[in-house]
């Protein structure tokens, strides 16, 4: 019979924790779960209540947004050991944009409801959890503004007149 | 080649022409002896009767058949009439102008080649001595960021890249619609997933000013120096040869100095607005 990990020692070595010390991760895994989608599968909606947060452990996910005439729009994919979804931790805590699995994905799933009440109690827990999401949350913003930037777009070079 | 053989055309016939997206044509040209001399990273200037004469980096040696390969997007209306170019055409050809990349200043390192839109057009030669050679080098790994799916150069050369287990590929696109199953973001997010060994690498970038900058930084921030990043920059060149001044970059001439120079050297002009 295979032996399952502790989900605590697992957890521990996802990259997006590294570092927390053991009390917290204890306390993560008391809200954490395995999940796994299957290629092409929703995972949340933009609208829905941002009451999750995912640590990728292996596959691919695109994060869309529905435009009307076009269809869905991938904004961004995410790999390993990307997170994906911030939104639990700002209010009104509602999904921004859809995710959808391009492969099948295995993932810990952290309920960010039950976090958000941890954090309160545990403003260490909160300061630690808020230091490894700020670095995300810059990078992304930094992707989506040279993605608005456009830099590949054809543009006349070299001395050749329009 | 002196200045004055510079300054002169030959005539090159096109013997091949191959579109690689809706607004890039890579052309094979013969022009003789001349077709087997350059380096990796050089250009040519290519002159369409009639309509101009415009920069084009050598994008490679053929896999058969001979001469040279240039790869144009039409962006103006002398690439636009090189792009509209059929096989047994003929074109002005000037050149090789310009610096190379650090190929064999690469060998015994780990090599990480960044390409950002066009901008693997003047790698593949790189890529294609590192494979001819592959002994003499460390990991190699090819990133190459493009607008969309429908914007990849060169995909039958990526795929077979791919497929080689001494190569370590990635490819992204900045904008792509859900049928895309690839990687979708900015060409600086596939270097998370890049072991770099700052202590041996050797990083080569070519693309917009903006994506090397960017990568650059990246790139620093993971603990390469910058006189370990090479950089291509693209100017306004039309002598080739740095008389008329027209590439001047502050100090540079980037036709005669350029356009492969290590990141160290002209780092803060990069930074420097409207040079």
């Amino acid at each position: 019979m295979p032996r399952h990990r502790p989900i605590e020692t697992a957890l521990a070595e996802h990259p997006f924790l590294a570092g927390l010390e053991a009390r917290h991760v204890e306390l993560l895994a008391g809200c954490a779960r395995n999940i796994r989608f299957a290629a092409s599968e929703r995972i949340f909606e933009s609208g829905g209540a941002a009451d999750d947060f995912y640590l990728l452990r292996s596959g691919r996910v695109a994060l869309e947004v529905h435009v009307p005439g076009r269809g869905p729009v991938t904004l961004q994919t995410l790999d390993p050991p990307d997170v994906l979804g911030w939104s639990w931790l700002v209010p009104p805590y509602r999904w921004q944009y859809d995710a959808r699995t391009v492969e099948a994905t295995a993932a810990f799933a952290l309920d960010g409801k039950c976090l958000r009440g941890k954090c309160e109690d545990d403003h260490e827990l909160g300061y630690q959890l808020y230091r490894r999401f700020l670095p995300v949350v810059q990078s992304r913003l930094q992707s989506t503004r040279m993605q608005m930037l456009d830099v590949f777009a054809a543009s006349p070079a070299g001395g050749d007149a329009p | 080649m002196t200045a004055v053989d510079s300054m002169r055309p030959a005539i090159a016939t096109v013997r091949a022409v191959r579109r690689e997206t809706a607004d890039v044509v890579t052309i094979r040209l013969d022009h003789g002896d001349r077709s087997d001399a350059f380096e990796p990273g050089q250009f040519h200037m290519l002159y369409a009767f009639g309509a101009g004469e415009v920069p084009i980096s050598v994008s490679g040696r053929p896999a058969r058949g001979g001469g040279v390969e240039h790869t144009i997007r039409a962006v103006g209306a002398t690439t636009r009439a090189l792009c509209r170019l059929r096989r047994g055409g003929t074109v002005g050809v000037r050149g090789p102008f310009g610096t190379a990349w650090p190929v064999e200043e690469a060998r015994g390192r780990d090599v990480v080649l960044v390409a950002g839109g066009i901008g693997l057009a003047p790698l593949r030669p790189v890529i294609q001595r590192i494979i001819a050679e592959r002994e003499l080098y460390g990991r190699v790994t090819v990133l190459y960021g493009a607008r969309t799916p429908d914007d990849i150069l060169f995909e039958a050369d990526l795929a077979r890249w791919r497929g080689r287990f001494d190569l370590q590929v990635g490819v992204t696109v900045d904008h792509a619609d859900a049928s895309w199953r690839g990687h979708v973001g900015v060409v600086t997010t596939l270097l998370t997933d890049v072991d770099l060994d700052p202590d041996a690498c050797l990083a080569i970038l070519c693309g917009p000013e903006v994506m090397m900058r960017f990568t650059a930084a990246e790139l620093e921030a993971r603990g390469i120096p910058r006189r370990e990043i090479w950089v291509s920059l693209e100017r306004n060149m039309h002598c080739g040869v740095g008389l008329c001044g027209h590439c001047q970059m502050g100090p540079e001439l980037v036709c005669r100095r350029g356009p492969v120079y290590r990141l160290d050297h002209v780092g803060r002009l990069l930074g420097v607005r409207e040079v």
